[in-house]
Parts: structure tokens; C-alpha cells; sequence
């Protein structure tokens, strides 16, 4: 039986350390493995015993990417504990912040980490050697959502003005109109995206996939709504834990998400996307249809338009909030912290991230439980590549990796955060 | 030779930027630096501390025609070795920087802004060896040690380059 062996040792372009295992005996692929054996950095431990207005900030510092993710997720999962409403301008506010991080990730991702896989570059340098002003164009855009976070949050990593309960200061409108202009460019740029992204050459690889994300009544989900999946799930963030589990596997450092009793499913842009469609702004649904996607897409090469159309909808999200803003008289509700239990789901740029605590009559953390969207991923990207390998068996050894590397990098999986630099390896027997 | 912007605001000419990570150990050592010059009495506002992601660092040196960069590497040598490198011609070893692969990289940055032409006309790097850059906010004892020189490196650096622009004008 011809046997081969492919061992690559870094795959750059994902964030964290881990590796890709994949076993070919003969014609027949073995086994695949998505191996993360980056430590764990044990965020959920480091959070017992702290106030529970201390977990916006410590739970930030999981990811330099998405931090507003972990925040927004943590502010409303204590604001569920202590029954607190946040509404009008500040929740606008929080809406408005997510969008910044969504243009900043999601813009880092398709012209930089993404785009050079469909153009046979090794990376975003060589594409900006060849094509400078698409480069240029994304690292503006990109900038435009980092304003944002920055203008908002305090500072552009890690942001500090997050309280549960709304902000420590809220800007004046004449702080936020200069963010206009630039939202108005941004958006026009992000629609360029979605036109010069669908021009992308993509391989032929639909999946049946189990998707999942938060639907909200009228929104494209950012902060909150319900968790649903095209398979009939419609449920409360506060029964995630009767429908999800995570189960422990030998090869990675981070646990494997299931739907009960232990199917695959898939978070982030594909799944918001086709679970969402119609609640796009007109703007987006538009561009969506004219680059060729449907109101659902199971290709997840094609997450890159998916992501540009992602990109454009926050920028159209954004000069909405932005033109109707109103200064709050205060920039925060009052909490009354007592012992209770919170739950909250945000949709961050990889998918939906979810939060739980137990506090104390103190408003001491006793206990918490953070499920990053690459955990739940990790599943789905194992039988992407699975069911992808099986159909490029002959591809040459160097091709099959590059392959690979492109089919992991379609779910931008941040290791750090389910944990947490990837290496590959292909054995053929 | 550009122009300096008439008014109370412009880009400063000179950057000296550190980077780092102030919780990951010896990769805070950039960070340090640049509190350290401050602390020297280099005019603060030449002086900024940054998390090294490349496109945001890209935008800070924007504008300015000199560009020390301070950061911590892990090559091999001797912890606590400083390394001064001017990667105007030639790029920089990118294994040698701490970095993350999902935002880019110094070496990155550098490379990109070389073909977008965004290069300052001075660049110069310097890397101090790291030991230790697990979580954590106490340098090595060797990089410690070596502190002290890095900045009067770099201050020499600052004035030789202050005293560079200076003529011609």
C-alpha cells in the first residue's frame, strides 16, 4: 500500500498553538486531528473570587481581536443575573462598539489573513507587492472600525470604559460626528469588499451543516436574542447548558463543544448569515445577492464574502447609530449585586460566545463558564477536513497542505481563546 | 525633505516606540524602555508604547521620519543581549519577534509598509533577548541587568538622530 507523509510544523495566519494531524493510508484518509496544545490559561479560575464588576475587564484580556466580544458577553450575563434592563442610547452605544470590533476583525481577517490563500500568496505582504491599493483600502477600513473601539472603549486593545451596566463615560454627539464621514467611506469600502471578495476563485465544497447563532425579533444579532439552528433548535441563553456540552478529547488542549447528545454544529459568519438573512439591513442583502450568495451559504471558502457582507453591515449599523445618537444623561443603570446566576450569548466575529456566573450574596464570582466560538468549531472543522482531504488525495503533498491550512483559516479559529500557533501534519501510510 | 504642519499640532519628526506586552515577562521589556526614556527626560511625546500589532503600528509612525523601534526577541543568544539592526534594505529575521500570527507581526509590519512605500526614512531596531515570556509582570533577572544600557542606547540614538534632522534645516 503507497503511503506518504506530510508533516508541516507552523500554520501561520490562525491565532494560537496547535496543530493539524492527518492521517492517509493508502487511498482511504485515516484520521484528522485538530490538535491545540497551547496551555490553557485558565481565565474561568482566575475569575472566582473577584467582584463581579471586575469581569468586563479580566475577561477582555482572553483576546487582543475580539475583547469587546468577551465584555459585551460577560456585561450581559451579570446584567441578567442582577435583572437590569440596559436600553436606548447605551445599549445603541454597545451596538455601536460591536460593530467597531467587527469591522477591525473581520477586515483583518479577509484582506490579511484570508485572501492571500484564493490568490496564491504566502501572505498579505506579497498581496500588497502585487495589488497596493486593495491593501491599502483594507488597512483603512480596518482603522475605521479600530476608531470605534477606540473612541468608545478607551483605548484600541483591551478597552477599558465597559462597566456592567453601560459605560464609565459615554461620548457627547459631537465626539462621535467625526466618526461619521469615516463610517460613510468605510461603508462604501465594504461593499467594495463584498464585490471584489465574490470575485474570488472558490472550490466547489457545500456542506450540510448544523448552524447556530442568536436570533433576535429585528436584529442582526449582535447582543442578544435567542440560540437557534436550522434544525429546529429555538431556545433561551439560559438553557444552553440542557442542549450543549463539552466533552474533553486526548488530542487538544481546548474542549469540544456538541449539541447534546454530541452532534457537530457551526458558529460564526455562515451560520449568522443563513440564519439571519432577512434580518440584514437592505444595504447588505443587496450586495449579498448581487455577489451570488443566496439567503443561506454552505461553502465556507465563501465566508469571505459572508464576512465582507458582516463588514458592511456594521458600517450601515453604525452611521445609523451614530446620526440618531442621543447622550444619555447617564452613562451607566445602577446594579444591586446579590447571589444569583447569569447567563448571556453575543455573537462575537467568530461566532457566538457564550457566558455563565454564579455570584454571591456579595457580588463575589463563585463560578464561571466561557465556551469561545473556535471550541465549538473545532468539531466541524475536523469533518470539514475530513469530507475536503477525501476529495484531494492525489493532490500533490506541498498543494494538500496549503489546502488544509486554507480550509482551517476559513473559520479564522483563534486558539488563544479556546485555550490556544497551529501545526500541521499529514502522514500518509 | 517634508514639511512641518504650521500650528500647535504636528507629527513628530522622531518616534521612539516600545513594544510589548506588560503581562507576558520579558516581552514587557520594549514597554519598559520607553517608560524608562521618559523617565530620562526624552520629551514624552516622542515617545510611545505599543502593543505591536502591525497596522496599528504602521498608523503610528505614519508621519514621522525617524523611527527607533524597542522590543523584546528570542534568537538565541544570551538573555538580556542587545541587538541594534536597520532594516531600511533588508527585512528582519521574523522568528526572532515575539508575535502573534493572527495579528501581524514587527518583521510583518516592516515588510508591509515597504511595499505600500510607507517605510520611515530612518528606521532602527532594537532587540534585547528574553528569557521568559510566559504570563507574568517581573522581568528575567538578565534583561533587567541589561535595561540600563538598552536606554542610554537608545537616548544616544534619539540625540544622534535629533542632531541629524537638525542640520539641513
Amino acid at each position: 500500500m503507497k503511503s506518504r507523509t506530510i508533516k508541516v510544523d507552523y500554520l501561520a495566519r490562525v491565532e494560537g498553538e496547535g496543530a493539524l494531524l492527518v492521517k492517509i493510508k493508502g487511498n482511504t484518509l485515516a484520521d484528522v486531528k485538530l490538535k491545540i496544545f497551547e496551555p490553557p490559561r485558565f481565565f474561568e479560575a482566575f475569575l472566582r473570587g473577584r467582584r463581579y464588576s471586575e469581569a468586563p475587564d479580566i475577561t477582555a484580556r482572553i483576546c487582543g481581536i475580539c475583547p469587546i466580544a468577551y465584555q459585551m458577553s460577560a456585561v450581559h450575563a451579570m446584567e441578567d443575573a442582577f435583572d437590569v434592563q440596559v436600553q436606548g442610547p447605551l445599549r445603541e452605544l454597545r451596538r455601536l462598539l460591536y460593530c467597531g470590533e467587527w469591522i477591525e476583525s473581520h477586515t483583518l481577517h479577509v484582506y490579511m489573513l484570508h485572501a492571500p490563500d484564493f490568490l496564491g500568496f504566502q501572505d498579505a505582504i506579497q498581496l500588497a507587492r502585487e495589488h497596493p491599493a486593495v491593501v491599502q483600502r483594507g488597512l483603512k477600513l480596518k482603522k475605521s472600525g479600530n476608531e470605534i473601539v477606540t473612541l468608545l472603549g478607551g483605548r484600541e486593545i483591551h478597552p477599558v470604559n465597559v462597566r456592567v451596566g453601560g459605560f464609565y463615560r459615554v461620548p457627547t454627539r459631537k465626539e462621535l460626528e467625526p466618526l461619521l464621514e469615516q463610517m460613510k467611506w468605510a461603508r462604501d469600502a465594504a461593499l467594495e469588499t463584498v464585490r471584489w471578495s465574490a470575485q474570488l476563485p472558490f472550490p466547489e465544497f457545500e456542506q450540510d451543516y448544523t448552524f447556530v447563532s442568536l436570533r433576535h425579533p429585528d436584529e442582526y444579532p449582535f447582543n442578544e436574542g435567542r440560540l437557534v439552528s436550522n434544525r429546529g433548535l429555538d431556545i433561551s441563553v439560559h438553557d444552553y447548558d440542557d442542549y450543549f456540552t463539552e466533552e474533553q478529547v486526548a488530542h487538544s488542549n481546548a474542549l469540544h463543544s456538541v449539541l447534546k447528545p454530541g452532534t457537530p454544529y457551526f458558529v460564526g459568519p455562515l451560520a449568522r448569515y443563513s440564519l439571519n438573512f432577512d434580518r440584514l439591513s437592505p444595504v447588505a442583502q443587496e450586495a449579498a445577492r448581487s455577489a451570488g450568495l443566496g439567503s443561506e451559504c454552505r461553502n465556507p471558502f465563501k465566508s469571505i464574502i459572508v464576512r465582507s457582507v458582516e463588514i458592511l453591515q456594521a458600517c450601515d449599523e453604525a452611521i445609523r447609530i451614530i446620526e440618531g445618537y442621543q447622550r444619555p444623561d447617564r452613562p451607566d443603570v445602577p446594579i444591586q449585586p446579590g447571589a444569583a446566576r447569569g447567563y448571556a450569548c453575543t455573537e462575537a466575529p467568530r461566532g457566538t460566545l457564550y457566558h455563565r456566573y454564579r455570584i454571591d450574596e456579595s457580588g463575589t464570582i463563585r463560578e464561571a463558564k466561557i465556551v469561545p466560538p473556535t471550541s465549538q468549531n473545532q468539531k466541524t472543522i475536523e469533518q470539514d477536513l475530513r469530507h475536503f482531504v477525501a476529495g484531494h488525495l492525489d493532490d500533490s503533498q506541498d498543494e494538500l497542505r496549503w489546502r488544509c491550512e486554507q480550509a482551517i483559516r476559513n473559520y479564522d479559529p483563534c486558539i488563544s481563546c479556546a485555550t490556544h500557533f497551529l501545526k500541521l501534519d499529514i502522514e500518509r501510510e | 525633505m517634508r514639511e512641518r504642519a504650521m500650528g500647535p499640532i504636528r507629527a513628530p519628526r522622531l518616534l521612539a516606540i516600545g513594544i510589548g506586552n506588560i503581562y507576558r515577562s520579558d516581552d514587557a521589556a520594549g514597554v519598559i524602555a520607553a517608560r524608562r526614556l521618559r523617565q530620562a527626560g526624552i520629551d514624552p511625546s516622542l515617545v510611545v508604547e505599543h502593543s505591536g500589532e502591525g497596522a496599528s503600528l504602521m498608523e503610528v509612525w505614519k508621519g514621522a521620519d525617524a523611527v527607533i523601534l524597542i522590543d523584546a526577541v528570542s534568537s538565541g543568544r544570551p538573555p538580556g543581549e542587545v541587538l541594534r539592526l536597520e532594516p531600511i534594505n533588508t527585512p528582519l529575521p521574523t522568528q526572532m519577534f515575539q508575535s502573534s500570527s493572527h495579528a501581524f507581526s514587527i518583521p510583518h509590519a516592516i515588510e508591509m509598509a515597504r511595499a505600500l512605500g510607507q517605510l520611515p526614512a530612518r528606521l532602527i531596531v532594537f532587540g534585547i533577548e528574553g528569557s521568559n515570556f510566559h504570563a507574568g509582570t517581573e522581568l528575567s533577572r538578565e534583561v533587567s541587568a541589561a535595561m540600563p544600557g538598552l536606554v542610554q542606547s537608545v537616548i544616544k540614538e534619539i540625540n544622534r538622530l535629533q542632531f541629524a534632522s537638525g542640520e539641513g534645516e
